[in-house]
């Protein structure tokens, strides 16, 4: 059990150390950082002191190590572009973010899941059929397309939604949020209907999957026999076996869906933290570029080990196992 | 080999319609439906030349008072632009047909390079084991920690920096597979490992070596044509995967520059257009795209089921 959560932690470390590589890779291989501080008519000498006191000169394994010293103590620099501290840039955009990925959350596991029970339970009815097949469409649908789609729709020819931005938004202290206001809350409807689109029909599958396992059990067949009405039987009794796996799966989601909202918040233009990182991609602003991969793989690291973790702690069978 | 001239032994074309493979083909509708509209799609896209009506990339044919004109069936519709006119006067149908070559050429070149890599790194960590193995596995386990399209947007735009401008045209198709494939190669290799690691102690592979069969050889022939079928619907699955993520890159712009267009930059330049009531110049590249994805998709899907000996 021990051995197993260190071993985890272990695993998390060491994608953590190559993430941030990759992030130092690309920092030390785009450009030269004394070109883009200095001017041209900087002298020789001016540059060289430059370096010096960037550390340029070390070995690369010593950038390399004082590199990962500062991530972790959350400094990525400032911004090529506009001289900003980088984590307070990204910071800011975060609450944009984490709320559109919440709310797509909430949305999937709202429609996921009933659809997922439906299409168990009645599984030759043509519209258990018919939800089948949209989710086959559900998958392939590029989620960009989507919300093209739903801007199309019902900004420009119906008119019911803002098609960009966030609306207006209230301060909470740091964290700055647009559910509490009328605009905020019909902005976020269509970004997050696109991006719940796909977890929607993971959520769908997932259940159907576990319910039509679980009502083969001998203990349905066994509350069916002693008669149990069957919408009891199944929302009550094998719907609740089924949502252990789901629940899972939704932690784990939720760091993919923080990074690919960055695609549903360049159609709609809304100001999260994936916004930021593709528009310094644009301009090839290495020092955000770096420290979105390192937060973004971060979040996405420990939300798996504690997904993992959590299945040792409650699962017995793993605990003999030496995973 | 005299077995194949014997009259009695039937031809590989004869044994691949006796085989289940056909006969489940044969009865799901939706797998026909989805391989004829891959086929229509994909033959009318590499017969580009030949079927549009003008050649998006001649910019000398290009005029400036056929802009951004509707659809034949809209009022101002005019042939021969059957899907309208973008804010160039280019053909939306040519484009559409030329981009679409674009991006299957990506998809196909991605899968292969991912293929080949997966497949033979996979084999190797499968026969050799040992500290091969242990290496593959571990960059593996990195690579699918980090979501997918941040890795292929910074591999993408980072590789586009150091493209010379004499390089530029052929280099960012290049860089594209290149992306999609890092990531995908992880998939086949796990898949080959893991049945190399059982094949390898049959008796028939240890027979083989025993008659002093070179590593290679037993390998490519003994080893590898019993981990296909999984491989197969991968691939297929893959293809579909490959091309989203291509037109997802180039929506972003950081995928196929303008002057080349994949479907995902069609989309990416006529999204600037959709406020203005130009609403077909994003429709329908986008509607050829999800096409083309959703028909992969369900051969996938039927792939799966029809070679999953536990559902038969």
């Amino acid at each position: 059990m021990l051995a197993f959560i260190i071993k985890r932690l272990a695993n998390a470390v060491f994608v953590m150390l190559s993430v941030t590589f990759l992030a130092f890779v690309i920092f030390t291989a785009v450009g030269d950082p004394v070109d883009q501080m200095l001017n041209e008519q900087a002298t020789q000498a001016q540059r060289d002191d430059l370096r010096e006191r960037l550390g340029l000169d070390d070995p690369f394994l010593v950038q390399y190590t004082k590199f990962v010293g500062r991530a972790a103590q959350g400094d990525f620099g400032i911004s090529f572009r506009n001289q900003r501290d980088v984590l307070d840039m990204i910071a800011e955009r975060f609450p944009a973010t984490f709320e559109l990925v919440l709310v797509a959350t909430f949305i999937s596991l709202i429609v996921g899941v009933p659809m997922g029970v439906i299409t168990a339970i009645r599984r030759q009815s043509w519209y258990a059929e018919a939800m089948q097949f949209t989710s086959i469409i559900g998958v392939s649908l590029p989620s960009f397309v989507v919300g093209i789609g739903l801007i199309l729709v019902f900004s420009v020819w119906l008119g019911w939604f803002p098609a960009f931005g966030r609306g207006d938004t209230v301060d909470l202290g740091w964290w700055s949020t647009g559910l509490l206001t009328p605009s905020g809350r019909m902005s976020i409807v269509l970004p997050a209907l696109s991006l719940s689109l796909f977890q929607i029909t993971l959520v769908m599958r997932l259940v159907r999957a576990e319910m039509l396992e679980v009502l083969r059990s001998d203990f349905i067949k066994f509350a069916r026999a002693r008669g149990v009405p069957a919408r009891r039987l199944h929302f009550s009794h094998a719907l609740r076996n089924c949502l252990m796996p789901v629940v899972t799966m939704t932690a784990m989601q939720i760091g993919g869906l923080i990074a690919f909202a960055l695609v549903t918040e360049t159609v709609f233009q809304w100001p999260g933290m994936g916004l930021l990182f593709i528009q310094a991609v644009t301009f090839v602003d290495v020092p955000i570029m770096a420290a979105y991969l390192c937060i973004v793989a971060l979040i996405f690291v420990v939300l798996n080990a504690i997904v993992d973790m959590t299945y040792a702690v409650i699962d017995p069978r793993l605990k003999g196992a030496d995973a | 080999m005299t077995d194949r001239t014997d009259p009695k032994m039937p031809s590989r074309a004869e044994r691949f319609f006796d085989s289940d493979l056909w006969w489940s083909f044969k009865s799901h509708k939706s797998a026909i439906g989805a391989a004829i509209v891959l086929a229509l799609v994909i033959v009318a896209a590499f017969l580009a030349p030949v079927l549009s009506p003008q050649d998006p990339y001649d910019l000398a044919a290009l005029e400036l008072w056929n802009a951004e004109l509707p659809p034949i069936w809209m009022d101002g519709g005019q042939m021969p632009f059957l899907l309208g006119t973008d804010v160039q006067g280019r053909d939306i149908l040519s484009g559409i047909l030329y981009g679409t070559r674009i991006s299957i050429i990506i998809g196909i070149a991605s899968v292969a390079v991912s293929l080949f890599v997966g497949i033979g790194l996979g084999l190797m960590a499968g026969y050799y084991g040992g500290w091969i193995d242990n290496v593959l596995m571990r960059i593996g386990d990195v690579l699918l920690s980090i979501p997918i399209v941040l890795v292929a947007i910074l591999v993408s735009s980072v590789a586009q920096q150091f493209l010379s401008p004499a390089w530029r045209e052929a280099g960012v198709a290049a860089v594209l597979v290149l992306a999609i494939a890092m990531y995908s190669w992880v998939q086949y290799a796990r898949v080959v490992r893991a049945q190399t690691m059982v094949e390898r102690r049959k008796e028939y592979v240890q027979a083989s070596r025993l008659v002093g069969t070179p590593a290679r050889r037993l390998m490519l022939k003994h080893i590898l044509p019993n981990t296909l079928t999984p491989i197969f619907v991968a691939a297929t699955l893959n293809f579909g995967l490959a091309i989203l993520i291509e037109a997802t890159l180039s929506f972003l712009g950081v995928g196929m520059p303008p002057n080349q267009p994949s479907l995902g930059t069609l989309i990416r330049v006529g999204n600037q257009y959709l406020f203005s009531g130009s609403w077909w110049i994003v429709l329908f590249p986008s509607i050829q795209l999800c096409i083309l994805v959703v028909a992969v998709n369900m051969l996938g899907d039927w792939l799966r089921d029809a070679l999953n000996p536990k559902l038969r």
